[in-house]
């Protein structure tokens, strides 16, 4: 009965004015508001998976878990599996992310630690910034029509003079391939690996860096050995960020991957991703062709929640060391 | 001090407010406008002012589609647009089977697809109507640096390039293809198209037909044995011009457009046609028109055809609840069909229908009932 007498929202309620003046209603209003608001963008997210589930059901029910280690896909017979996809993904963001921590992590400490006035670090940073505003289809284009051409010789290099080195093996390269494909991905996760590293390292106590200073480490070592192990969490959640972020884009891959189903060590060897496959598939795609790209869209899911779970423990055990 | 903190409060309070509900306001109207753009097709019906007709479909015609529609639009009936959206032959069948368009488009016929004919039957109660319109005809493009001759492959050498046992430009079977020519030891490279497209259709239904090796089978996207595979025609057009020794299959424009070669290859009677839209349709004459439409001609015995066309086919239904909106879409189509039609259809390389067809496509077209 307690409970029916109380309307939970009016307890809740952030006024303590027990009157229904206007401003009360307002403030009610305001509440009832944002909680939809809040409710509605996590239910966007749980909406989307079951649709996606749903969407893929006749795919999981003839493909099953065979779906992932089955290396064949063929509209004709309708047999689908996404290994060498899941492969093409994940080397990809692996390339990006080699490429793109040092390069992130230089930069931003380069930006924060006053090695030059800031009339000339502000403009570098805005410019950076203002890569992540390029949009990825033109990035593609530009991988096409000159990353493509400008590499190839430096590919045709690699792949002569170190193909006793597995990763740079198979036949001469073309110029679409896993690397070219990490290479521009690096280029669009750098910005956000730089702007969070470095407002971490701004937010750090000004203390840490004096007391280091004056403890008598040199520069290198207090950058090395106290700036990056505190601003550490920073880097990682920025890392996590950027490789959701080199996982799931889309354009680029489609187009610069060269699409062939097959799994091959030599990154200088075309290959594919999930998302390419399901942008160069989606449209003329048969019924069951659909069901599969929607499964490998969950794989995807799958895989980027894999990583951001991974990103959450890691983060906490930095967190943990910093205190 | 005390009220006026409160007053400031409370202005604030109603100034969120205010903010909010015009937010909200604006997203109230922004659905309505959504509402809006589907509705012209519904309300101008009755005035009798514009006919927005809207259709959805395959890529491949997509380029012909617009100029049509367009040109008949300002010069033949201002009244008629027809908007088309090109989502791919897979999303334009559902559209049409969903009955969301008025009119769909394919390069693969609705009654290969037994999942679809089978949704389509429980949505009507006819069959399908799909009336091809244009042809397409797909060629080999290469990239082939000192070779300034033109290139000719035999069935055996293409099939063999496609198939991956050809790998070396300087391979006895495309010597013996090309006598007299020098050709460079340099590796084959294969590009095919990576996303579902009708080029694909009719590039491997001929090849399933042509070549005994081939296992890959026909459809929109199949699984190549060998190559890379670019986004779209200008991918696959990129892929070839920048690797040395490339070779693959694009729709005729595209080659036309980015001058790049193309090769001559047999058809069944053994001869060598010239890649021409003319020679494409060739490979239509004479082919008996099954009652349904679906003609694929994946080897034509005409001696001087062009051997790898294809048609696209113009998904319409059998009823229309509108008579005002299918006889604009009736003329329109017609229009397509005519002299002005076709001279945009040959001027953008597609391949005209010919005379005999359009004869069967007027008869199925009078038979759509409106009303």
């Amino acid at each position: 009965m307690t409970i029916a007498n109380s309307p939970s929202g009016f307890n809740r309620s952030p006024s303590l004015e027990k009157k229904n003046t206007p401003a009360r209603v307002i403030d009610m209003g305001f509440w009832g508001l944002t909680l939809t608001l809040a409710l509605g963008a996590g239910s966007v997210l749980v909406w989307v998976i079951i649709q996606t589930g749903l969407s893929s059901t006749q795919a999981i029910q003839q493909f099953g878990l065979g779906f992932l280690f089955n290396t064949t896909w063929d509209p004709v017979n309708n047999i689908y599996g996404v290994l060498p996809q899941i492969y093409g993904t994940i080397i990809t963001a692996f390339i990006a992310l080699l490429l793109a921590i040092p390069v992130g992590v230089g930069v931003a400490i380069f930006l924060t630690e006053d090695f030059v006035p800031r009339y000339i670090t502000t403009p570098i940073a805005f410019a950076i910034e203002l890569i992540v505003a390029i949009p990825s289809v033109v990035l593609g284009i530009w991988g096409i029509f000159v990353l493509v051409p400008f590499l190839r010789p430096f590919f045709q290099f690699l792949n002569k003079n170190l193909s006793w080195i597995p990763f740079f093996g198979g036949g001469a390269p073309r110029g679409n391939n896993l690397m070219i494909v990490g290479l521009v991905l690096a280029v669009m996760i750098v910005p956000i690996i730089i702007s969070i590293t470095r407002s971490t390292f701004e937010v750090l106590p000004p203390s840490l860096r004096s007391g280091s200073l004056a403890l008598g480490l040199t520069r290198w070592e207090t950058i090395l050995r106290v700036l990056i192990p505190a601003g550490l969490s920073g880097i990682v959640s920025s890392v996590m960020l950027a490789l959701g972020r080199a996982m799931g884009e889309t354009m680029v891959a489609a187009m610069l991957v060269g699409n062939a189903n097959r799994i091959d060590i030599s990154i200088l060897q075309p290959g594919a991703t999930i998302t390419g496959l399901i942008a160069s598939q989606f449209g003329e795609a048969g019924r069951l062709q659909v069901s599969a790209l929607m499964y490998a869209g969950l794989v995807l899911m799958v895989l980027s929640l894999v990583v951001n779970i991974i990103a959450e423990l890691i983060i906490r055990r930095f967190q943990n060391v910093e205190r | 001090m005390l009220s006026f903190k409160s007053f400031s409060r409370r202005k604030f309070t109603l100034l969120t407010a205010t903010l909010l509900s015009l937010s909200l306001a604006a997203c109230g109207t922004g659905t309505v406008a959504e509402g809006d753009d589907d509705a012209p097709p519904v309300t101008t019906e009755g005035t009798g002012e514009t006919i927005a007709i809207s259709g959805a479909g395959a890529t491949f015609p997509a380029p012909l589609f617009q100029r049509w529609f367009d040109t008949y639009n300002r010069e033949v009936n201002t009244d008629v647009q027809v908007s088309y959206q090109s989502v791919g032959s897979g999303a334009g069948l559902e559209q049409y089977i969903n009955g969301t368009v008025d009119f769909g488009a394919s390069e693969a016929p609705i009654t290969e697809s037994e999942d679809r004919m089978k949704s389509f039957g429980e949505k009507y109660p006819y069959e399908p109507l799909q009336l091809p319109l244009v042809g397409g005809y797909v060629i080999f493009a290469y990239n082939l640096p000192g070779v300034d001759a033109e290139i000719k492959f035999s069935r055996e050498t293409y099939c063999g390039i496609v198939g991956g046992t050809i790998t070396n430009w300087n391979d006895p079977a495309i010597a013996a293809d090309n006598e007299g020519v020098e050709l460079p030891d340099l590796p084959v490279t294969w590009v095919h198209r990576s996303d579902g497209s009708g080029t694909t259709f009719v590039f491997t239904n001929h090849l399933d037909t042509v070549c005994p090796a081939w296992e890959a089978g026909a459809g929109t996207s199949v699984d190549w044995p060998v190559g890379i595979g670019g986004q779209g025609n200008e991918g696959v057009a990129a892929g070839i011009q920048q690797n040395e020794g490339a070779i693959g299959y694009i729709s005729y424009a595209f080659a036309e457009l980015n001058d790049i070669p193309v090769a001559r290859i047999e058809n069944a009677a053994g001869n060598y046609p010239d890649p021409l839209p003319a020679n494409a349709s060739l490979a239509f004459e004479g082919e008996e028109i099954p009652e349904d439409f679906e003609l694929l001609v994946p080897d034509p015995k005409h001696p001087d055809a062009y051997p790898i066309s294809g048609l696209v086919w113009v998904m319409v239904y059998r009823e229309y609840a509108d008579a005002a909106k299918w006889e604009a879409l009736k003329a329109t189509l017609e229009w397509t069909l005519g002299p002005d039609g076709k001279a945009i259809t040959e001027e953008l390389y597609y391949v005209p229908m010919p005379d005999a067809l359009i004869e069967r496509i007027q008869e199925a077209l009078d038979s759509v009932e409106a009303g």
